[in-house]
């Protein structure tokens, strides 16, 4: 077992360290850059948080949809074949949800501040 | 070393220039480069742009339509009266400046939030959706014969090279597995009407003033085919920022797009702008996966491409919120 602090601890404060400390004092295209920078930590704070929560129910949901159990991304293949030969759609129950609700955990992590999924958020 | 050898250039073709001064890069790919400069000449200094693939860069890849073929349709736009600046020069072996063409520089702004944002352009705004429709029928309305020679595009072809790029990144996404599906079933067959297609006639590529737009930029990716696909690619959501109830830019409205497009005595087919919503929608997000697979293949190992690979889940929700409504 490794020792505390945990990674997302340890990021946070490396972003928090940059965004307030550091980010005021750079100018320029090296400014734009260090903001891409302290986007990416904060990216990967988001997702050591919620990534297992969200792949758990990724993968009970495709369990579901496809009858079978595997690996994310076998069952994410399984699911994309069977989408391109038009054995599933929108018709098709479940489907649509589990778009929604897996699109929705990616944008959760990937981009919070994106404005369909803030109105997404809303209009559950 | 590029101002002397720019000086030496525009003293060739420029009564009176003495040399040139301010050259800074502006942006630049590996392959791909445009810098800004001012021609020094005793009646006052002239703003330009070169843009030109560096000496040892041979043809453009993939889809480009090549710097020579971009500095014809910029030069026939601006004969035609579109916006759009004025090519000054193309460059010659002789330049030793590799190949491209140097151009009039036009003041205004390109960045997407200082034109949605900034009080500068609160004039603008209102009328630019209807500005760029009348701009768009001009581009499609140039006449066909004088074009330079462009790859030819319909919407079956588009699909089979989104689709084949998407299956080259052997990564599984169910959305857009979906949305290609959805192209496929639709596909609207050939357009009775083929032009030019500018390609890529968004933010970024348009130059704003607070009187409108002032030029549009970047051919890199004119070709010839279905004029409705500009109409589609400059309504998708990733070109709103933030702005998503106006679906032109993120400041106009699709009527007043297609207003302005019919004034000018051209026929606007909503569906089939719709369409090509979609396609550029996944288009963009494959441009983002494209992104993150040259961000681990290297050379560019850079930050910014990484995070791009990381907006792709942002096309995949456009398009649920495109294909898949959910109850309002």
């Amino acid at each position: 077992m490794q020792d505390e602090p945990t990674p997302t601890e340890l990021i946070k404060a490396v972003a928090d360290f940059l965004r307030n400390e550091i980010a005021p004092e750079i100018k320029g295209h090296n400014a734009f850059k260090l903001r891409v920078g302290i986007n990416a930590l904060d990216l990967v704070t988001r997702q050591l948080t919620l990534e297992q929560g969200s792949d758990a129910a990724e993968s009970a949901r495709l369990k579901q949809l496809l009858g079978a159990d595997g690996p994310l991304i076998e069952s994410n293949r399984a699911l994309c074949e069977k989408i391109a030969k038009g054995e599933v759609d929108l018709q098709t129950p479940g489907l649509a949800e589990h778009l929604w609700q897996t699109t929705m955990d990616k944008l959760a992590v990937d981009q919070p501040n994106y404005a369909s999924y803030k109105r997404e958020l809303g209009n559950k | 070393m590029i101002e002397e050898q720019l000086g030496r250039c525009v003293a060739s073709w420029y009564p009176g220039a003495t040399g040139v001064t301010g050259a800074a890069k502006l942006s630049g790919g590996a392959s791909q480069e445009t810098w800004t400069f001012d021609i020094v000449h005793p009646s006052g200094n002239v703003g330009a742009i070169l843009r030109r693939a560096p000496p040892g860069y041979g043809a453009s890849p993939g889809r480009a339509a090549g710097l020579d073929a971009e500095a014809t349709l910029m030069q026939l736009a601006h004969d035609a009266g579109l916006p759009s600046p004025r090519v000054m020069h193309v460059l010659k072996p002789a330049d030793e400046l590799g190949r491209g063409f140097i151009m009039q520089r036009i003041e205004g702004e390109t960045i997407a939030r200082k034109i949605l944002r900034d009080e500068q352009f609160a004039k603008a705004r209102p009328i630019l959706a209807r500005q760029l429709g009348r701009v768009i029928a001009g581009i499609h309305g140039l006449a066909p014969a004088k074009l330079p020679k462009l790859r030819e595009m319909s919407a079956t072809k588009e699909i089979a090279d989104l689709e084949r790029e998407y299956r080259s990144f052997d990564r599984p996404r169910p959305v857009f597995e979906l949305a290609l599906r959805w192209l496929r079933e639709r596909d609207p067959g050939p357009s009775r009407e083929v032009t030019l297609v500018h390609g890529d006639f968004r933010h970024g590529n348009l130059i704003i003033g607070p009187d409108g737009v002032r030029a549009v930029l970047d051919w890199e990716l004119a070709h010839v085919g279905d004029p409705m696909e500009d109409l589609g690619w400059i309504c998708v959501n990733s070109w709103r920022f933030g702005e998503i109830d106006k679906p032109v830019g993120g400041f106009g409205t699709r009527e007043e797009l297609f207003a302005g497009y019919e004034e000018a005595g051209r026929k606007v087919d909503p569906d089939r702008v719709m369409f090509w919503e979609v396609m550029g929608t996944l288009r963009w997000g494959i441009m983002c996966c494209g992104m993150m697979q040259r961000f681990r293949q290297g050379p560019d190992h850079s930050m910014e491409r990484a995070m791009i690979g990381r907006r792709s889940s942002e096309t995949e929700i456009d398009l649920l919120r495109l294909l898949a409504p959910r109850g309002k």
